[in-house]
């Protein structure tokens, strides 16, 4: 892409703040992620833990404040820029898969790489396989309407990793399966950030989710605070 | 729980003789377990004897409880110490929580920065069973499962503790 720094950090928040109308959901927020790390984002809920993924992820620009992706100023890009890195280095996993109702399974993971001007059969190829390290290959060919809630899920986490994204942005991705299902997806979606060298931004406000990440920062009224333990 | 620590956490409201002592212990802490004057002032006397407490006034001629306690600069160390260090995760540690989430509100701490230390402490045990269940056998699993649901309860009851601090602070505020 751009000016990247070589040993900088590879997402990095500097002092944001987002409002909503009178609304403060950001206060001064600041977070880095280095290269390959899986960072966990908790929190109550409402203090911020969303806005402040949206605003790393260039889908939200920050009232003040600036984020960095590869030491560029993502707030500075065009709308297209944006939304063109968001293709090429981001994945998105949501807490409802948000896959495309209409397509199969196995279109919905090959979509990314067909909007990324890949042919059919290579894009297709390359989806099949990450549904069988998902372990879903066995839905490939069904709409995820009829899929099961951690099926549909495991189908979203292909999604987000088959361009080989540098980062993988994760909104509560277990918030709407049961602990055996949650434990499943963390673990194939940490065991393929870590094969992969994808950073992982994971927000969550389970702690047992939470344990699958490398650190944790807790978001409390739109600011961001990292407890160091000694020793 | 240490009844020397919450004696030294409730005498840095201000000096107390050894009876206003337990009655304060019993009315916030002591709900399933009373203390015994016994208690009160062998623990009043070690405290004394470390330099945590010194004798702040005497009534003579009414024996030994009437004196007052106040607590020293070496005291308030020891206090605040021990409330921003994570306690190690045990069954019933809710009492132990409970009373240094009180403590940090009466003497208008951050109680905020008692729980946030305390859920570093209990995710980093919890990482450690994670990764121990990732790679190893069943029986492996489940040991760590049944481990980290507890860890996962202590840590849902700070966060709901948490969300009540300004709540709880204006009943235990003096
Ligand atoms: N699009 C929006 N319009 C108006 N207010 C919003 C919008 N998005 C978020 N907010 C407000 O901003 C604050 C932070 O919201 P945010 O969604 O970031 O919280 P969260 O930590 O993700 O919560 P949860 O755990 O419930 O998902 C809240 O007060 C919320 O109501
Ligand atoms: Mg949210």
């Amino acid at each position: 892409m751009s000016a990247e720094i070589d040993g900088g950090p590879l997402l990095e928040a500097v002092d944001v703040h987002k409002a909503f109308g009178p609304t403060p959901a950001l206060d001064g927020a600041a977070i880095r992620l280095w290269p390959g790390e899986v960072v966990a984002v908790m929190g109550p809920s409402g203090s911020g833990k969303s806005t402040l993924l949206h605003c790393l992820a260039g889908i939200l620009r920050p009232d003040s404040g600036t984020v960095y992706y590869r030491g560029a100023e993502l707030s500075s890009m065009s709308d297209v820029a944006r939304s063109e890195l968001r293709r090429t280095d981001f994945g998105f996993v949501f807490q409802f898969g948000q896959l495309v109702p209409e397509l199969t399974c196995l279109e919905n993971v090959a979509l990314p790489l067909r909007l990324g001007g890949q042919r059919r059969r290579e894009a297709e190829r390359a989806a099949t396989e990450w549904l069988e390290r998902l372990e879903v290959a066995d839905v490939a060919n069904k709409r995820p309407g009829e899929t099961s809630g951690g099926q549909g899920q495991r189908v979203a986490v292909a999604r987000a990793l088959v361009t080989g994204p540098k980062v993988v942005f994760a909104d509560e991705p277990t918030g709407a399966l049961d602990s055996l299902n949650g434990e499943r997806v963390m673990k194939l979606l940490v065991n393929a950030a870590k094969d992969t060298g994808a950073a992982v931004v994971l927000v969550t406000h389970e702690a047992r989710v939470a344990a699958y990440s490398d650190r944790e920062v807790v978001v409390r009224d739109g600011r961001t605070r990292q407890v160091e333990l000694a020793q | 729980m240490s009844i020397g620590l919450t004696l030294l956490g409730l005498l840095e409201t201000g000096p107390r003789h050894g009876y206003d002592l337990k009655r304060a212990y019993d009315e916030h802490f002591g709900q399933d377990r009373p203390l015994h004057y016994g208690q009160v002032y062998s623990t009043l006397s070690r405290l004394l004897r470390d330099g945590l407490v010194e004798v702040d006034g005497v009534e003579v001629g009414e024996g030994p409880e009437r004196k007052r306690y106040a607590i020293t600069s070496a005291g308030v160390t020891d206090v605040h110490d021990w409330l921003i260090t994570p306690e190690r995760p045990e069954p019933y540690l809710h009492s132990t929580l409970y009373t240094k989430v009180v403590l940090a509100l009466m003497s208008g701490r951050s109680a905020a920065e008692v729980l946030d230390v305390q859920r570093a402490s209990h995710l980093e045990t919890m990482r450690g069973l994670t990764r121990r269940k990732l790679t190893g056998d069943l029986a492996d699993q489940l040991i760590c499962d049944h481990a980290l649901f507890h860890l996962e309860a202590d840590l849902r009851w700070l966060e709901l503790t948490a969300a009540r601090l300004d709540q709880l602070a204006k009943e235990v505020r003096p």
